[in-house]
Parts: C-alpha cells; sequence; structure tokens
C-alpha cells in the first residue's frame, strides 16, 4: 500500500478537528496538538523510509490514474520537507505548551495549527498543479489568523502587508496556472512536463514560467519581493513567528525547485539565469537588512531573506552539486531558523522586550542559554563543525566549479555579514551589561520555572539535530545527494507518477 | 471573436486591480483584490479556450461522450477558486475592518511602524 503518503495531509487535519470539537477545554487542545505533531512527525518518518526504499511513493486518490485524478506524490525532496514539518510540528508543539497564551488558545491557535501543518504538508506531497494552489491557500488561510491573533497595532499593520502580497501572489499564481491549461490541456505537474517538453518552445512557455517565478518568489521572499516578510513575520506570536520562519517561506522555495526542475527545465539559460541574479540580491539584501536593524526578531527575519538566497542560489547554478547544496540548505535552515525565533522567545519571557538596545546582561545569568544561542546563531553564519558550515561549503563548491565567481564571491561576502549580525546579537543580548533600570526580577531572581524548562525542551532538541547535522554529515548528504538526483533526472518522477497510468 | 474581447476585459480588469491596490486606502485595496481574483478567473475560462459545446454527460453505455462538449476542468478550476477567493475576501474584509479599527486610519501610508 502506499498511502503513508496521504498520512501527513489527514492527521493534521483531523488534530484540527479534533482541537476544533475540544475547543472548550484548552488542557484537551494541548494534549491533542501535542499527539498529533508527535503522530505527524512519526507518519513522516515511514513515509521517508518508503521513499528511502522505492524512490517515489504514488497515491492516486479516488484510484483515478493519473493523468485523470489527483495525484500524491513524494519523492526525496518532498518525503524530507515533510519529515521536518514534522519535527517542527513537536518543537512548537511543546513550545506552545509554554508560550501561548489563553487569549490565542481560546481564539483557535491549536486548530489553526494544525490546519497550517496540513497546508504545508499537501504543498510538499502533491502532484497536481492546481492542489498546489488549493494547499497555498488552505495554509495561507491559517496563517493570516495566526499572525494577528492578539490584535495588536503592529500585527494589524503587518497583517494588511502579508494578505495583500500573498494575495497577489496567489493570483498571478493561478493566472499562470490557467495560461499553462490553455497551452497543454492537463494539470497534473507530471504530465505537464512532458506535453510541454513535446510542444514547440514558444516565448509563452517563458512568460509562464516568469509568471510562477514570480508567484513562487512572492511567497518564498526572494528579491525584489520580500519586503513585506520582515514587515510582518516579528509582529505574531513568537511560536507562530518560528514555525513561518522555518516552514512558511521554504514551501515557496520548495515550490520553485519542484517547478524549474521538473517543468521549466528548458530554457535554463534564461529562467535560471534570472534566478541567479534573484538569488545574488536576495543573498546580499538580506543581509544588509539586518546589518541595520535593532531588533531581535526583526534582523532574523532580514537573515530569512538573505538565506533564501543561498537556497534560490543552488537552484541558480543548477548543477549536479549545487542542487544538492540547495536542499542541504533547505534541511538546515528549517532547523536553525526556527531555533533561533524560539531562543528569542525564551528571551522575551526572560527581560520582556525584543530590543536589543535594552536587553543584556544574559550570559552571567543564564549561560546555558548564551551557549544554545550561539549553536545556531553560528550554524547560520556557516562555522564548523555545525549544520550551517557544510551547507555553505557545498554551494559555494558548486559555484567555484560552476566558474561563477562574483557569485560565489557575494555568497562568501555575506556569510560574513551574516557572522557580524549574529555575533551583534550576541554582544547585544548576552554579554553587555544589562541596561540602567531595567526590571531584571525574572532574569536574576526568577527561578526556572516548569513553563520555563519546557520552553527550554525544543531549543536542546533542534541545537542537538544542528551539531548532529554538522558533526554526522554524511547520511543527510546522502539523502540530499539522492534528492538532487531525482529533480536532475524528472524521468523518473515522470514514470513514477504516469507509469501507473495503464 | 469572443475571446479577444474576453482578452481585453481581462486586461481592464487587472488593470483596474492593480490601480485600486496602488491607491493609499485600505477600502480601495480590498476592492483590487476582488477585481484581481475575478480576473484571475476570467483568464482561466478564457484559456482554457472558448468552445460552445455540449454538457459533457457521457450516454449510458458509452466510453466518450459524443459530439463536441464542453471542457469541464476550467470550470470545476473556476469554482474552487471563487470559494477561495471569497473566504479569503472575507477575511481581509474583517481584517481591515479590524485594523481601521485599531490604527484609526484607513490610509496605507501611515501604516509602515512595522516597516523600519
Amino acid at each position: 500500500m502506499t498511502s503513508e503518503v496521504a498520512l501527513p495531509i489527514i492527521i493534521p487535519l483531523l488534530t484540527g478537528t479534533l482541537c476544533v470539537l475540544a475547543w472548550r477545554s484548552s488542557m484537551a487542545q494541548r494534549l491533542l496538538s501535542l499527539l498529533g505533531s508527535l503522530t505527524l512527525l512519526g507518519a513522516s518518518i515511514w513515509l521517508l523510509t518508503s521513499v528511502l526504499e522505492s524512490g517515489h511513493v504514488v497515491m492516486y486518490m479516488g484510484n483515478w490514474a493519473a493523468p485523470y485524478g489527483i495525484t500524491l506524490v513524494a519523492d526525496m525532496l518532498g518525503a524530507i520537507m515533510v519529515v521536518l514539518t514534522g519535527m517542527m510540528a513537536v518543537a512548537i508543539a511543546v513550545y506552545s505548551l509554554a508560550s501561548a497564551s489563553q487569549a490565542h488558545e481560546r481564539f483557535g491557535y491549536y486548530p489553526l495549527m494544525q490546519l497550517l501543518l496540513a497546508g504545508v504538508a499537501g504543498s510538499f506531497l502533491t502532484g497536481d498543479i492546481f492542489n498546489l494552489y488549493v494547499w497555498f491557500e488552505v495554509m495561507l488561510i491559517a496563517s493570516f489568523a495566526l499572525l494577528i491573533l492578539g490584535g495588536e497595532r503592529a500585527q494589524m499593520e503587518g497583517a494588511v502587508k502579508y494578505v495583500t502580497l500573498n494575495l497577489l501572489s496567489s493570483a498571478i499564481f493561478l493566472s499562470a496556472i490557467g495560461l499553462l491549461y490553455g497551452l497543454v490541456g492537463t494539470l497534473n505537474m507530471a504530465d505537464i512536463a512532458v506535453k510541454l517538453g513535446e510542444a514547440e518552445h514558444t516565448g509563452m512557455v517563458d512568460v509562464i514560467a516568469v509568471m510562477f517565478l514570480i508567484a513562487f518568489g512572492i511567497k518564498a521572499a526572494a528579491f525584489p519581493l520580500f519586503f513585506w516578510l520582515p514587515a510582518s513575520y516579528h509582529t505574531g506570536p513568537v511560536a507562530v513567528s518560528a514555525l513561518f520562519a522555518g516552514l512558511l517561506t521554504k514551501v515557496g522555495v520548495y515550490a520553485l525547485f519542484r517547478v524549474f526542475t521538473l517543468i521549466f527545465n528548458e530554457n535554463p539559460d534564461f529562467t535560471h539565469q534570472l534566478l541567479l541574479w534573484m538569488a545574488t540580491l536576495t543573498m546580499l539584501t538580506g543581509v544588509l537588512g539586518a546589518a541595520a536593524q535593532f531588533e531581535f526578531r526583526r534582523i532574523l527575519s532580514f537573515h530569512i531573506v538573505s538565506q533564501i538566497g543561498y537556497m534560490l542560489l543552488g537552484l541558480a547554478l543548477f548543477t549536479p552539486l549545487a542542487i544538492v547544496g540547495g536542499v542541504f540548505y533547505i534541511m538546515h535552515h528549517i532547523i536553525v531558523k526556527t531555533n533561533l525565533f524560539l531562543i528569542s522567545g525564551i528571551v522575551h519571557r526572560l527581560l520582556g522586550t525584543y530590543d536589543l538596545k535594552k536587553l543584556g546582561g544574559i550570559y552571567k545569568a543564564r549561560p546555558v542559554l548564551s551557549i544554545l544561542f550561539l549553536v545556531p546563531a553560528l550554524s547560520l553564519a556557516g562555522l564548523p563543525p555545525l549544520s550551517g558550515f557544510f551547507a555553505k561549503f557545498i554551494i559555494i563548491r558548486a559555484g567555484i566549479e560552476a566558474n561563477a565567481w562574483v557569485v560565489t564571491g557575494i555568497a562568501l561576502l555575506v556569510g560574513l555579514l551574516t557572522l557580524y549580525s549574529m555575533i551583534k546579537i550576541w554582544a547585544e543580548v548576552f554579554w553587555k551589561k544589562l541596561p540602567e533600570g531595567t526590571d531584571d526580577t525574572a532574569l536574576v531572581h526568577g527561578k526556572t520555572s516548569t513553563s520555563l524548562m519546557l520552553m527550554y525542551v525544543p531549543v536542546v532538541l533542534l541545537a542537538g539535530c544542528t551539531l548532529f547535522i554538522g558533526l554526522n554529515g554524511q547520511p543527510i548528504y546522502a539523502m540530499a545527494e539522492m534528492s538532487a538526483s531525482q529533480l536532475l533526472d524528472p524521468s523518473q518522477y515522470i514514470e513514477a507518477v504516469l507509469g501507473g497510468a495503464q | 471573436m469572443m475571446e479577444p474581447m474576453m482578452a481585453i476585459v481581462v486586461g481592464l480588469l487587472y488593470a483596474a486591480a492593480v490601480y485600486m491596490m496602488l491607491r493609499r486606502s485600505i477600502v480601495k485595496l480590498v476592492i483590487g483584490l476582488m477585481l484581481l481574483s475575478n480576473a484571475a478567473n476570467l483568464l482561466i475560462f478564457t484559456s482554457a479556450g472558448m468552445t460552445r459545446g455540449a454538457p459533457p454527460l457521457i450516454p449510458e453505455g458509452a466510453m466518450l461522450p459524443d459530439g463536441v462538449v464542453a471542457d469541464p476542468l476550467p470550470q470545476a478550476l473556476i469554482l474552487t477558486a471563487i470559494v477561495i477567493a471569497f473566504g479569503v475576501l472575507a477575511f481581509a474584509v474583517v481584517l481591515i475592518h479590524r485594523a481601521y479599527n485599531i490604527i484609526r486610519t484607513d490610509n496605507l501610508d501611515q501604516m509602515k511602524d512595522t516597516d523600519t
């Protein structure tokens, strides 16, 4: 049976429904969301093992064979992303036990979270381009509602921009689907790839490719379409920011990887050259934007933008090693970035602010937390032996092999600037003296309560993952390599999806 | 003859949507979003081919419908897209209402506290 490919979508939907049924009891909702997330992680690991065995896992909904019915398909990239979704779900579920306020819980925090996970998993697993749109919308509606939980002024301002830009992106995506359907008359991605390969290559294909590039570029926050992200991501509840930072932009990146390896691989001189410029400028503007900021979560938000550039660089270079690097980078970044946001939440719990200028003195009072921050921070900057080093190393090596000297140089420079902003956070938040007149009772005198311990749990686990990937990168690299070889040889994917059509 | 006319209508809708979204008022922003989703739906309808045909029903015992039939898939797509767009639009309307109540302005230029 191949039903494991549907489980990562069904489980969060079911958990979300049960959470709605338990609307009045926050305790039951907390337990349900934790259980549901653990089950999701289990199911996703099951999916990963069967993908490791068989290459592709395909399921035809309602037994309508492709290209007529809706297909769910997991290749290596999809399976990796779903496993990471499961990991983040568990981390956020544990963290939320301590960090979600009662007001948020009353307004459906847990059901929305599960709906978001279902949308994300659905986007990773669908083999049908219109279904991708539908899952995007499921994810977006949940994320809109999560972002404005609490209803503060900043959240409203952020949400207006977030909602507008995402709806614009959806409209462009939908228009591109319409044009593509008019051109090839099918919606199944594998079938589109076949039909588009047979059809004469006209300018229309390039137009559609650019429309997809813009639509997914907005979702992934790539240059020049990123400005909504630093304006909105830091406004929501911290667990929500962490989940968004880890997963939501990566869905856009995943869609770019999928579409530009499977469907629009005919004319890489045009599309991938465009991607290369986008990637370079994304890296640069993101990191420069971060350098100017003095708000913890805003710095981290700008860094999402800059890191997206590295992933796109992997796709844009379009060599086997570069794709490996891109996939590796996605894996590393989801773990690290979520972790950094979670730590910013702990700091907020201790000192009540995200403003770097008002923070300080944490190293003296809480050395463990400070060291825990250094792990993802240095990993993000790309220092060995952490996961970020290998991610950056593979991409830069690929850049050198492709003789893309300028881009590689910029990538290295951006790594240096990333280190600068991480050190800035470290120096301001953890190292310098606490500014006069700050209320430090929670930091210095407060006991480490159970709820604070609960917030530490996912941070420690994710830091462990970062270290594990850094010290024992080989199996992770092998998985990235397998997904890269599948991405660069779309015939396997096409064969797996359409092969069952007879 | 129908298709070029539809193409012009779609183009006008997109233009109007972008124009509305670039105004400063959040109410006009929502109107722009509304026009945008309708433009996308009409685009699907047009680009999928506007054939005049019978409904795609298969007679009893046959495997294929006989004669020229209309392609049902774009209609299904548009129906889905309308439902989604409607849901999202309802959210957007509530959002700008709340945003107006909290920020006390409908001018997008004054909503940039989170930008810098």
